[in-house]
């Protein structure tokens, strides 16, 4: 039988406030255990929550960003659940009216192609606390710094269909709430985390299959693997006969499997109802649209202006555009260098890119900044150097040896493009290999790349190609 | 409409409260009370009334983005039963 996978996602994105979404208690990352955690994230009697204005604004511009409707009108309801890591027996939630209602985004999928994902809804929440079960005597010890701090929960629809799709979505969102300044998109801190439900149908039907959420994907390479194990489980089950049992799924990775957390059906009895210790939030046109105002360029106009002010492929705007901060690169690159923005684009996905990510440094803190990445690009444009040579000279700059001018001048990498000079090495090297001569002039066409060969060892890759390219033309021509 | 036993343990185990089993005659009928002024209010024609989320009608205030809370574990763990490592301590919890 044919199987169809469905896949929707809840993202949680951690809000880049500083302080917590109900208290003023910092959210910083890192500090000692229970360090930032106030009388209101532990929950102690008397205590009273009052909401974080930044969270609000912040789950607005996401919503603005995604074309949604922003409640002028919504409400926080109690899930009432028992954990240790949550000291109030409920997490502050948004259920019947959340912030954000439905919007949709366009994912890149291979090839060119794209297709639109419905987004549900994004609702503001509470984060719990950090349960860790190692190493204290037979308990779990709790900390509680993570309590309180700003979630926005993003939903999608069920409409993606494969892995890929999913990771394709998961990567927009990230590359969208750090657009927009958000959250900080950091999965290994779990600043921003995803969970798939998945199941399966046979291909044509209408009806959803019974689904699996999958916990745990904290890179975007777990997502994909969780979820095609996952599907092949869920197949196995239904073709030897079985039932598919809707449940949480963790995904580890060390194993490489997914493995049942928890029956959803009664941890699922949340018992949901409006919180009354906080009153209906209620926003106005004025307050939406001055947020609006403040949307940077998103990631689709970005590379949509960067294929036509920039000449770029889409493939090459998409890749520029992932990041701002990378956009960002690019753009000071184009601006600095007299160079061809298409040469420069090359340098940046391709060059710099392996650069940064074989000694793991964020492109905010590379050793070649826009501006001598620019400079070396300039070089190369006056033929200065060869972008052969432009490479040795990059990876100079890299250790930190000054900029293209004093790499090229300190280690005499000038280009040679005095003909002359040229001429005289060109004709040594066909002098000095006579039968080769005699084999290429009778038609071994291939035999002149050995000759380019040699006048670019004599010169240690210095000569101008194009001219010896010419004058090695020129001169077998004749006898 | 009337809750029996079953649905008063399940109510019960989600709310983490214990309860004998003679307590569960008398409770079932409390609750089934409740239900049954619930049901009656279901009657009235609401078509039109915005649900209420809170019986104040007033907005929520919203507080700017300023840490003000400084380090008190010391204070907040002088209560706790067990901590270690500036950890809460809990019986293990095992999924």
């Amino acid at each position: 039988m044919q199987w169809e996978t469905v896949i929707g996602l809840e993202v949680h994105a951690q809000l880049a406030t500083q302080s917590k979404i109900f208290s003023g208690a910092s959210t910083a990352y890192g500090a000692e255990p229970n360090t930032q955690a106030c009388n209101v994230d532990l929950g102690l009697p008397g205590v009273l929550p009052v909401l974080n204005k930044e969270a609000v604004r912040m789950a607005v511009k996401f919503g603005v960003a995604i074309g949604a409707e922003v409640a002028s009108r919504s409400v926080f309801a109690r899930k009432n659940y028992f954990y240790p890591d949550l000291p109030k027996g409920y997490q502050i939630s948004q259920m019947e009216l959340p912030i954000v209602g439905i919007g949709s985004l366009t994912i890149d999928l291979e090839a060119g192609e794209s297709k639109v994902v419905g987004i549900t809804r994004a609702h503001l929440e509470e984060d719990a606390g950090k349960s860790l079960h190692e190493d204290f005597h037979g308990m779990t010890g709790i900390d509680l710094n993570r309590a309180g701090t700003p979630l926005l929960e993003i939903v999608s629809e069920p409409d993606m269909r494969s892995a890929a799709e999913a990771v394709a979505y998961a990567k927009k969102i990230h590359a969208l709430v750090r657009y927009i300044e958000i959250c900080d998109g950091n999965m290994a801190e779990g600043s921003f985390r995803c969970d798939a439900n998945v199941s399966v149908r046979p291909k044509g039907q209408e009806a959803l299959g019974t689904r699996a959420e999958l916990k745990n994907l904290n890179s975007f390479r777990f997502l994909e693997k969780a979820i095609n194990l996952e599907v092949e489980r869920q197949i196995d089950i239904i073709e030897s006969g079985g039932r598919v049992v809707q449940e949480t799924r963790l995904y580890d990775a060390d194993r490489n499997e997914t493995r049942s957390m928890r029956s959803k059906e009664e941890a699922n009895d949340y018992r949901y109802f409006p919180d009354p210790d906080l009153l209906p939030v209620e926003l106005d046109e004025v307050f939406i649209n001055e947020i609006r105002a403040t949307l940077p360029e998103l990631p689709d106009e970005k590379r949509q202006r960067f294929e036509s002010d920039y000449a770029l492929s889409q493939q090459d705007a998409m890749v520029l555009t992932a990041s701002r901060e990378l956009a960002d690169y690019y753009e000071a690159v184009v601006a600095a260098a007299k160079s061809d923005p298409k040469i420069a684009a090359n340098w940046v996905s391709g060059e710099l890119a392996a650069a940064l990510n074989r000694d793991a440094i964020d492109i905010t803190n590379s050793p070649v900044t826009a501006e001598l990445l620019a400079g070396l690009l300039t070089r190369i444009a006056d033929q200065t150097i060869s972008g052969k040579i432009a490479k040795q000279v990059f990876e100079a700059m890299w250790q930190g040896e000054g900029d293209a001018d004093a790499v090229i001048e300190t280690k005499g990498l000038k280009q040679i493009t005095d003909s002359g000079a040229i001429e005289k090495l060109v004709d040594d090297v066909v002098i000095n290999n006579p039968k080769q001569a005699e084999q290429y002039r009778s038609g071994k066409d291939k035999l002149f790349g050995f000759f380019v060969g040699q006048v670019m060892k004599e010169t240690k890759g210095k000569a101008n190609p194009q001219q010896v390219n010419e004058l090695l033309k020129k001169r077998l021509a004749q006898d | 409409m009337s809750l029996d036993h079953a649905d008063v343990k399940k109510i019960a185990h989600l709310a983490r409260v214990d309860l004998a089993d003679e307590q569960m005659e008398s409770i079932a009928k409390d609750l089934s009370n409740i239900l049954n002024l619930v049901e009656q209010m279901s009657t009235v024609d609401t078509a039109g009334v915005e649900p209420m989320a809170h019986p104040l009608h007033m907005v929520q205030r919203l507080r700017s983005d300023e840490v003000t809370e400084t380090d008190a574990r010391e204070l907040f763990q002088s209560i706790a039963p067990q901590t270690d490592a500036g950890l809460y301590l809990v019986p293990k919890v095992i999924e």
